[in-house]
Formats: C-alpha cells, structure tokens, sequence
C-alpha cells in the first residue's frame, strides 16, 4: 500500500458521511412529493445524470478538450433548489456547472455544443466545460476561479437589493472553496447589508484529492456563517425532497429581506474531481457504498414504484425520452461547425 | 442496435494506454456506470465506466494489451435479446468516430486573423463661448462622478471610507450628502471581497464604481479584475457584460516606501478585455472618467496622489466627455517626440520648456489612455521627428515605454535617427529615505538628458 491509499483507507470518509447524512436528513422529517413532483425531480435528474455521462464518453472520444467535471451523484442539489426558486432569481457557480445549467432550462444541445468547442455552445466555443453563461436563465457562470462565484452571487444579490425587487441569488461553491479567504469577506458583507443571497455550500467531501477532514479546521461547513451572524444548516443532498423543502425555507427567507443564508448540502460525486482524476484517494467502497445506499435517482425511483405514481413502463418512457435528448444533443455537439477564425478578436470589448 | 465502446481518452493529453483489466466478461449484462475495464494511462490507472446498456457481447481487446490508441472499439455493446455478427470491428481506430485532430481548427491551415485596428472617437468640439474653470485634479473626479450619478440612478461608489469620511483623499467629497447611503457605499476592508461583489453587481446589469484607496491594495483583488471582469465577456461570447469602473491612487506618492508606492499602469495595459486610464490634467480626469463610467465595458482608472490637489483650467460643460483611446499632443515640436502620462507629464512638460530654451523644440504627447494605446498619434510625430523618449514613474521592465519603444522600432523603423529611449523610475522597491526616494524616480533632468542624447545634442 503507497501513503496515499493507507490513507485513504484509514479516514474512510465514507463512514462520517453517511452519519451526517442519515442525522441531518432523518428523512421521515422531509415532506413527501406528489407525484408530479417526484416524475419532475426523476426526470430532471436523469437528465443530468445522462447529460454527464454522455459527456464523459464524448471526452474519451477526444470530441471534449481540457478540464471536464462531472456532476454525477449530485443530482439533487441542483434540482431539488430549482424547484424552490421563481423566474428572476439568479445562478452562480463554479467549474461544475452542467447539471447547474441543465436545471436552469439551458438547452443540453448548447451546452454540450460549448463541451466540443463549437460556435452554437452557449459561448460560441470560448468559454468551454467551466466557463458558461446565460443572460436569458439567470445563469452568471461557470466560474474557474475556486471561490469567485462567492462575492459575485452576493453582488448579484447586491444589484436585486438596489433595485429593489425580490430576487434572490444562489451563489453555489464547494466545500474546497469553503476555506477561501473571499468567501469569508463576502459573508461578512452580505449579512452587514442584509443581500438576499443563498450560500450554497455542495460539500462532496473532497477537494480534487484533499478530502474535508484533510483541508478544513471545522468540517460542518454549516456554521462557517457564525461569526458573521449567518444562520445555516446541513441538508442531505442526496435527498431530492429535503434539498427542496431547506431551499424553501431559505429562500423565502432571502425574499422577506432576511439577508443570507447558508445551506450546506450533504453530497458526493462518484467520478473523479475532473476526468482525468483516478480518485485513488478514496475506496472502492466508499464511493459504492454512496451509489447503492444513496443514489438521489434510485430514491426516488424507488418512491415512485412503491407508492404507485408510476410504474417500470412510465419510467422506461421517461428513460427513453432522456436519453434521446442527450443523443441528440451530442450527435449535435460533435458536428456543429467550430467557431470561425475572425472569432478570435471578437467579444473583447463592447462597443461603447 | 449495438454498441462500440472506444478506447477512451482520460486525460488532456493521452494518446494511447494499456487495457490493463477487463472487470467484465462477454455474456455480462451492465448497466450506465458500472466499471467495465481499468486503463493505464501515462498518468495513472483510470477506471472505464460504462455509458450504454445491455449485454456485453465481445471483447474486442484481450486485457494486458499495451499500446492501444484512443478511439479503437475495445468491446460492443449488445441491446437485450439483440445478436451480434461475427464480423465485428477489428480493433483498429475508428477514422470515423472523428476525434478532434480530424476536426479541430489547431491542425488547419486556417491563417490567423488579425487583431483589428483600434479608432478612438475625436476629441468633442468646445463651441468658442464654452467658459473653463480653474479646479483640482480631486474636484474634477468628484464633479464627474456627482454628474454621472445625477444622469443615471445604476451608477454607484463603493469602497473604503468613501461615504461618511468623504473619501481617503477626499475625493467623494460631498457625495454621501447628495446620492445617500444606497449609492455612496463605505465598504469593509476586504479588497477581494468587496470587487468580487462590485463585479458581481455589474454583470447583473449596475454601473458600480469602485475606489481603491490606492492601486497598491488592490493587488487583493486583481483576481476579480482579471479573471471575472476583463474575461467574462470574452468567455460569455458576447453575452455577459461588465460596466464597471475601477479607480483610485496609483504610484508613488510621498514618502509612503515600497508596499505603497507602486505604479500598476503596465499590469493592467497588458490585459485584453480591460480599458485603462491614467489621465494628467483635471480636464481629462473628468472627460475620461465620465467616459469610464458611461462606457459597457471594465475600465481601470489610474489616478495620482501628488496630482489631486493640482489645478487646470476645465470646460464648464457637463457633457464634457473624453474618447478613450486617443492620446492628446499637450505641446507641438519637431525635433523629438516625448511620451508619457499621469505625473509623469510634469517633469515631461519641464524638460520641454528647458529644451526650448536651448533650441531643441519637443513635441510632448500625453497618451491619457494605456489600452487601447494610441500608438497611431505616436508612430505620426515620430515620423516627423525622427526621435523618440518615453518617460514614466514606474519600473523599466516590460514597461509601457517598452511597448511603445518596441512598436515605434517595428513600425516606424525607417524613421528613427536615434534609438528609442525610455526614461522610468529606478528598478528597485521605493525606498523611503528622502534622498534615496528622489534617485528612484524620474526627473525633468533625466528627461532633458534623453532628449539631448537622441537629438546627439551636448
Ligand atoms: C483559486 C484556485 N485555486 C486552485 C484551483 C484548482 N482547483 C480547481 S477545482 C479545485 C478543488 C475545489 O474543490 P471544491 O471546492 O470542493 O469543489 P468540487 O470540485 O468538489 O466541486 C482546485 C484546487 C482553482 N481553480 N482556483
Ligand atoms: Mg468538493
């Protein structure tokens, strides 16, 4: 055994993770879904989970350049906060943005258009897997800056405090950039000027290869907001439903003129921190033990076939449905042009 | 229908890698996600999930092979119940699959296009009655300011003691009084925090204004400047803006030592997607920064300490607006061209009056902005002076005279009668002893010195 893998299986960081997942989603507390709900969520889901997959294979194809980060695993976080926000309310995250995206209505043909590289991506190829943006879905990024998307969701939140409407800004980071200096002094302002900004804090217990035990002096990232007067709480993010139900209460919150809050959301990722990464800083087991007792998809999955809102043939049709628009979106991807030449000066500057 | 798999790329730059296990057999039904196979990569051993489902129905790839290239089948996929032919792929790279190297622009002969040439707008026709006024460098960043702030209700100031102490330099004299605390905001001291939100706000469609006590500090937050200001609009394709001013003291002021004496006018000059300005007069101070605030895009604004209580004549005009981009000629002549900018100008201006005097007749251009660079009304004087000096405060390497000097030597090579010259502060931290202050920076000598040299003048 290297020093790194004794490592690896002396914290067994999957342990830690599955307690705090089952004490802070005693999930008989966490409302049910109806139906409609629960189909949503599935199909949302899904569709990221595909979406990612799809781009998996497409970077081992060669079709996707540089650094790629899936969201696999983390499913819920994304969906269950869409559902708790409006039209209006602002997006912000950092590199691992896909399944950010795809929550927020961008369509998967433009997005993965952007993964090849290609002039019809959402930045007409020049922005890539970690750099994404849509003016029309309230998504500001795809920042690939670690840390950065915090000061500048709580500027968003700034620019809906100062005009006066009731937006609210979801300003996403990692639990990696937790430890950032800037994200402290963004905290710090955003409870002095009262900002409607949701800190959302996607704690998949590493950061690339330093698992939180190894980075950070206190690991419930919940209360890093307490010096500032910032109230929060861990959520099980694997949980599509307890996502939502936490993002309501913060929401509402930020829209009453609460000022911020902090959700620290209980996840994992099952792939490597990018694609190039073969995660020998954790075990097998961990990370299985995550996908067999966990799965934001099969939860759900399972609720719907056990109570009866759907059966195995509704869901193959959802399935189907999935995976026919992430086909399409890659056979789109690997063959829309690449941007032109005279692209390259282009988009420098405005004109004034 | 069935399914290749290929032998898939794991890093950014594998090329081809070992099929070191297959954790499946022929017959093995799997599932999205499920581990199929490990590959050694020249980095690492990487896992291969599976992305299709069905039945795994031939290996096409015995494990331990070595060498296989990115994009070979190494197994096919089978739909349930579904048959696989015998002649299936032989493990050759797919050609059709087109990896990127079959498509991607790096290996086509596709000529480089070239960077378009920058126009900045004239200078604004004055009508003959237009009256000036005598004012400070500090009233005239005020007053531009106050009026933009008047003229449109998204501008706003933000930074250290701007509000209720009016400003470190008292430059936001007067502001807090008329705009109030929604607009005229006193920040913490959290350089990287507050531009973050400052930027933040801009690209959700305000106008902020940011001041930095001085340039020095916001080496806390040139991350926000660069990487989620000047890029954002480049990395959106167009789509996501950022109108936002950065200003504040640059270079040295008096006394204060190194960690404050710092002129930043080359670090920001060298950034596409930002503009930058270091204005001299009080006149330009104020078109140029009516022009930041009202122009879409990230603008650096390089003020000077020593310069804010110096007063100039300024157009009593409140749509006195500066075109960015265009340097000014503060003094014909045509024996030598002299360039610089911000305070730089003070000792440039000295050494032209005493060069005057001894028949040597300068041209002196205020260049006002560093990016765009005006370089067209440069290589124009040069060419009809045959000379050039560049002088600046701040440190000679990669400075903005060696991009000046180098762009005259390329474009204007046939012209020169002398080698282009620079005349820059001392390559060494501002020390604080008076004496040794005063031999860091520039002076009107040292300027006179050059342009005698290149006009081979004793
Ligand atoms: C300022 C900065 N430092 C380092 C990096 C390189 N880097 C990219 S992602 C990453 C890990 C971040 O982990 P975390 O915040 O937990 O987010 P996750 O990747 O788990 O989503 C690092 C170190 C970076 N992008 N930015
Ligand atoms: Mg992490």
């Amino acid at each position: 055994m290297t020093v790194s893998e004794e490592h690896a299986a002396k914290t067994q960081v999957g342990e830690d993770i599955m307690s705090i997942v089952e004490t802070a989603g005693s999930n008989s507390s966490v409302p049910d879904f109806n139906a409609e709900q629960e189909r949503h969520a599935y199909r949302e889901m899904l569709l990221i989970r595909r979406f990612e997959e799809k781009a998996g294979q497409l970077y081992g194809m060669g079709f996707i350049g540089g650094f790629c980060h899936l969201y696999i695993g983390q499913e819920a976080v994304v969906t269950g906060m869409q559902m708790a926000i409006k039209k209006g309310d602002q997006l912000i995250t950092t590199y691992r943005d896909h399944g950010h995206m795809l929550s927020a209505g961008m369509d998967p043909k433009g997005v993965m258009a952007e993964l090849t590289g290609r002039a019809s991506g959402y930045s007409h190829g020049k922005g890539g897997s970690m750099h994404m943006f849509s003016v029309e879905a309230n998504f500001y990024g795809g920042h690939g800056i670690v840390g950065a998307s915090t000061p500048l969701g709580s500027g968003l939140a700034f620019a809906n405090k100062y005009r006066g409407n009731d937006n609210v800004c979801l300003s996403y980071f990692g639990d990696g950039s937790a430890n950032q200096g800037q994200v402290y002094e963004a905290f710090n302002m955003a409870k002095l000027w009262s900002l409607p900004v949701i800190y959302i804090i996607e704690n998949n217990k590493y950061a690339m290869g330093t698992s939180i035990d190894r980075s950070s002096s206190t690991t419930d990232l919940s209360q890093r907001g307490v010096s500032f007067d910032i109230p929060g709480e861990q959520v099980d993010g694997m949980d599509v439903r307890a996502v939502k139900a936490a993002g309501d209460k913060a929401v509402a919150r930020a829209r009453e003129g609460k000022g911020p809050y902090i959700l620290e959301m209980l996840t994992y990722r099952y792939r490597g921190h990018s694609m190039s990464d073969p995660a020998k800083y954790r075990t097998k087991e961990e990370v299985q033990k995550m996908r067999s007792e966990h799965d934001p998809i099969e939860q759900v999955r399972a609720r719907l076939l056990d109570k009866g809102l759907a059966d195995e043939d509704e869901l193959k049709l959802i399935d189907k449905e999935v995976r026919a628009i992430v086909s399409e979106a890659a056979e789109y991807a690997q063959n829309a042009p690449e941007p032109e030449a005279s692209e390259l000066y282009t988009d420098i500057l405005k004109e004034s | 229908m069935a399914t290749e798999i290929l032998m898939p790329a794991l890093s950014p730059t594998m090329e081809e890698g070992k099929l070191a296990k297959w954790l499946v057999k022929e017959g093995d039904n799997v599932q999205s996600g499920d581990v199929i196979a490990e590959i050694e990569t020249d980095k690492a051993t990487m896992e291969v999930e599976a992305v299709d489902e069905g039945t795994l129905a031939k290996i096409l790839i015995e494990e331990g092979t070595e060498g296989v290239k990115v994009n070979t089948p190494i197994a096919v996929i089978a739909e349930e119940g579904e048959e696989v032919s015998a002649e299936a792929p032989s493990g050759a790279p797919v050609e059709a699959a087109a990896p990127p190297s079959a498509t991607a622009p790096v290996s086509s002969p596709e000529p480089a296009p070239a960077a378009p040439a920058v126009m900045a707008a004239a200078e604004p026709e004055l009508s003959p009655n237009t009256e000036s006024a005598s004012m400070t460098v500090r009233e005239a960043l005020r007053d531009a300011m106050a009026e933009e702030m008047r003229r449109d209700g998204d501008v706003f100031l933000m930074g250290e003691e701007v509000a209720q102490y009016q400003g470190a330099y008292k430059v936001s004299q007067g502001l807090l009084d008329e705009f109030g605390e929604r607009r005229v905001i006193d920040t913490p001291i959290t350089e990287h925090g507050f531009c973050g939100i400052g930027v933040g706000a801009a690209l959700g469609g305000l106008k902020p204004i940011v001041e930095f006590m001085t340039w020095n500090f916001a080496m806390q937050a040139i991350d926000h400047i660069i990487n989620s200001a000047a890029k954002t609009l480049y990395m959106s394709g167009g789509q996501m803006g950022c109108p936002i001013v950065f200003r504040g003291a640059n270079g040295a002021a008096a006394r204060v030592a190194a960690q404050h004496s710092q002129c930043y006018s080359a670090w920001y000059a060298h950034v596409p997607g930002l503009k930058v300005i270091a204005p001299y007069t009080a006149s330009d101070a104020k078109g140029l920064l009516k022009a930041a605030i009202r122009d879409p895009n990230p603008v650096v604004f390089l003020e000077n300490e020593i310069l804010y209580g110096q007063s100039f004549d300024v157009p009593k005009d409140d749509d006195w607006v500066l075109p960015i981009g265009k340097a000014k000629v503060a003094r014909e002549g045509s024996d030598v061209t002299l360039v610089s900018f911000s305070r730089g100008m003070a000792y440039t201006l000295e050494a032209a009056e005493v060069l005057a005097g001894e028949g040597i007749e300068a041209e002196v251009i205020d260049l006002r902005s560093l990016r765009p660079l005006d370089m067209p009304t440069i290589i124009e004087s040069v060419k009809k002076t045959n000379r050039i000096v560049t002088v600046e405060e701040a440190w000679p390497v990669c400075s903005i005279g060696s991009e000046i000097c180098a762009s005259v030597a390329r474009d204007a090579f046939d012209f020169l009668d002398a080698p282009p010259t620079q005349v820059t502060g001392a390559d060494v931290p501002m020390p604080y002893a008076a004496n040794l202050e005063a031999l860091a920076l520039p002076t009107a000598g040292q300027v006179a010195d050059a342009a005698r040299a290149v006009c081979y003048a004793k």
